[in-house]
């Protein structure tokens, strides 16, 4: 039935106008995506094997004996071969049992999802800022192209790709927080990471810097590709046709934006994926307990299952952020063959 | 259509609807000049049809966007005046300009593939036109874009509203650019080379629907072609282009059946090359000139055989032969009896 519906050829009626049944094509994505769900568990579980030093070694004292390493390895299921000790690692994954982290001794989960939560504040509120402003300042670049705006636009986001972030972060630091003293340097405030409240200045003020540290690549990236998209947009016969119409500028807009989105949206999905992996130098300046934060810490004790936890969960939403923009870029885009 | 510049508002059918004055246009860019339309001035009267001819470069497509001020504002430079109903076009201001675009006058590209928005439907294309400059509704303007598609002859209309271009053959296209450019009856259509990237036999239909509706509407047209038995089908007057100059320009029959220009006899006949067995087949030697650095005289001097040494010295102005009927050629007087080939056109 899989390869039934992945080999079914597009729908064409007599007069060639293409049937689109979405939903078929929503499931065919959906199923393209699990081979990459798939590998993205084997290469999560292969990173055991890749990894340098023995995550076992490195838990026990350098006096510990040959039997009490046997121990623990059959303790942590070390012992069994390969494709078993994946299989059991990937069912146990399916119903969100990742193990206990070596370092904590708690659930990896856990820690996963709260760190995760605490990146998603950062990265919703970079996007929420970045992607806008990001459209508006590439739509106007596009209009004025090759005149001042535009190139003023373009020079900003050069800038705003090449500035290193943690250099950003820390001039931010110096001069909202140790200068004009208007805004935390670090952490999630007094009330720690665990009830932090989104409607409270007291807490969310906490998130100001890293938010704008962090919405400056994706400004830059995305404003560029809008610009790229929207000038070839506005260069096309059609755009010619709605001011023949009639149309005043603003129309004009509307119609090359909409012609422009899938383009963008492409970008914003990949860029909002990063965005959710969180960045380790962000994280660790801001002293943000995110998943770049989490990760790092996982790396530098060898902490195995959380490494492996944090990792398939990151991977497995940058795939489902990227299902679902292709499933919206094709439901805006009417030129797409569903099928 | 409750328009105040629609078709039925301007009764006078003696005074041009469209007067242009010594037209011309320039590209400017950093390095060079390019000079593609150089003093045209023409009038249409309302619902006569006027035919430019012209080979590719000779500024016609420029003229027609100049009418409707639709050129790269930054690169162009357009000197001489442009008169549609009354309205000095080079002279309003945004807002009034785009109200007279699409409802005063209304224009059809030559590339059906590309000039419709690809993400929008056909109907929603039709209807934006309809409620831009008419208080209707959202679904009185789709009634309306319904008519329009029928009355373009679109088949299964209802389907077609909905269809979003890439789903439509180029000729349908077409007829949904007609659609739209008629859809709030506009006084004057400009059409540029409407038909040229469809096939044949779609052609002729298109051409039939659009000489059709420009008598019904009472339409002032405009129609640029390269094809000679088309613009003989069309036309009411012709005007010949030559490097961004009116060569000749007058009555259909005039032009096609007693062409004066050495440039207009030498088109002709090299039109009816291969058609006409038996008849002697000239072709221009030599190519157009570069609009960059143009001749001082006559642009057409250096292919013309009938040249001499004042052709290359003004620019010619024009001779007027009979009413409505004017050449630009010094050598008009003391022609032999010209060339008649366009007695196997059709004319109508
Ligand atoms: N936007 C522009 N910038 C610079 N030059 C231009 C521009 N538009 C047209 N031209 C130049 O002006 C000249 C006249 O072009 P135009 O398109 O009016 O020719 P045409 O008579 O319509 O030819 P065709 O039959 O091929 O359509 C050409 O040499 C062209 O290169
Ligand atoms: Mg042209």
């Amino acid at each position: 039935m899989y390869l039934a519906l992945l080999l079914r050829e597009t729908y064409r009626t007599s007069a060639g106008v293409v049937a689109n049944p979405m939903w078929l094509y929503v499931i065919r994505r959906i199923l393209l995506a699990a081979p990459i769900a798939i590998g993205v568990t084997v290469i999560c579980f292969a990173l055991i094997y890749l990894a340098p030093g023995d995550p076992i070694q490195s838990l026990l004292p350098p006096e510990a004996t040959q039997a009490d390493v046997a121990y623990l390895k059959q303790v942590y299921g070390f012992d069994k071969p390969l494709p078993v000790q994946y299989l059991k690692w990937v069912s146990r994954a399916t119903v969100g049992d990742f193990g206990t982290s070596i370092q904590t001794n708690r659930p990896v989960l856990g820690e996963v999802r709260r760190a995760l939560s605490h990146t998603l504040i950062i990265s919703i509120g970079a996007a929420l800022l970045a992607f806008p402003l990001a459209i508006a300042l590439g739509t106007l670049a596009a209009f004025y192209i090759g005149r001042p705006p535009d190139r003023i636009a373009t020079m900003a986001s050069v800038v705003g790709i090449s500035v290193p972030n943690y250099w950003l972060g820390i001039v931010l630091i110096i001069v909202f927080a140790v200068e004009l003293g208007v805004l935390p340097a670090s952490g999630m405030g007094p009330q720690g990471s665990d009830d932090f409240s989104l409607t409270q200045w007291a807490q969310l003020k906490y998130a100001v810097l890293p938010v704008l540290t962090t919405a400056l690549v994706p400004l830059g990236i995305i404003m560029r590709s809008t610009r790229a998209a929207m000038a070839d947009v506005l260069s096309q016969d059609f755009i010619q046709t709605l001011r023949a119409k009639g149309l005043g500028q603003g129309a004009v807009v509307r119609h090359a934006l909409r012609n422009a989105l899938p383009q963008v949206l492409a970008v914003m999905g990949l860029q909002f994926g990063y965005l959710v992996g969180g960045s380790i130098l962000t994280e660790t300046i801001f002293n943000w307990p995110g998943t770049g934060f989490l990760m790092n810490k996982a790396i530098l004790t060898r902490d195995i299952p959380m490494l492996q936890g944090a990792l398939l969960v990151l991977a497995l939403s940058f795939v489902s952020i990227n299902l679902a923009v292709d499933l919206l870029q094709t439901a805006v885009d009417p030129r797409v063959k569903r099928g | 259509m409750s328009d105040p510049v629609s078709a039925s508002a301007i009764p006078d059918r003696t005074t041009p609807l469209v007067a242009v004055r010594d037209l011309s246009v320039s590209f400017v860019s950093r390095d060079e000049t390019v000079r593609a339309v150089n003093g045209v001035s023409f009038d249409v009267m309302p619902g006569e049809a006027l035919c430019i001819i012209g080979e590719s470069g000779s500024g016609k497509t420029v003229t027609m966007r100049s009418l409707m001020r639709l050129l790269p504002k930054h690169r162009s430079v357009i000197e001489g005046g442009i008169s549609v109903a009354g309205n000095d076009i080079q002279a309003l201001d945004e807002r009034r300009l785009s109200q007279l675009r699409g409802s005063l006058m209304a224009m059809i590209f030559q590339e059906p593939m590309t000039a419709l928005d690809p993400v929008y439907t056909i109907g929603e294309q039709i209807a934006e036109v309809v409620r831009r400059h008419t208080h209707a509704t959202r679904p009185a303007a789709m009634a309306r874009a319904l008519e329009l598609l029928q009355l373009v002859k679109v088949p299964s209309p209802e389907r077609r509203l909905k269809a979003y271009p890439h789903e439509l053959s180029g000729g349908m296209r077409q007829r949904a650019m007609i659609a739209i450019a008629l859809a709030c009856q506009p006084a004057l259509l400009l059409a540029d080379e409407p038909t040229t990237a469809l096939d044949a036999t779609v052609q002729i239909q298109v051409l039939i629907l659009l000489r059709k509706l420009q008598k019904e509407f009472g339409m002032a047209l405009i129609f640029v072609t390269h094809d000679l038995s088309v613009a003989a089908q069309i036309a009411d007057r012709v005007a010949v282009m030559y490097a961004g100059r009116m060569v000749e320009q007058g009555s259909v029959r005039e032009v096609l059946l007693n062409p004066r220009h050495p440039y207009t006899i030498g088109m002709l006949s090299s039109t009816l090359h291969g058609r006409v067995r038996g008849q002697d087949i000239e072709t221009i030697p030599g190519s157009p000139p570069d609009l960059r650095a143009l001749p001082p005289g006559c642009s057409f001097a250096p292919r013309c055989s009938r040249a001499i040494e004042s052709c290359s010295a003004a620019v010619p102005a024009p001779i007027v032969l009979s009413p409505g009927h004017d050449v630009r050629c010094i050598r008009t007087q003391d022609q032999p009896a010209p060339f008649s080939p366009a007695s196997t056109l059709a004319v109508s």
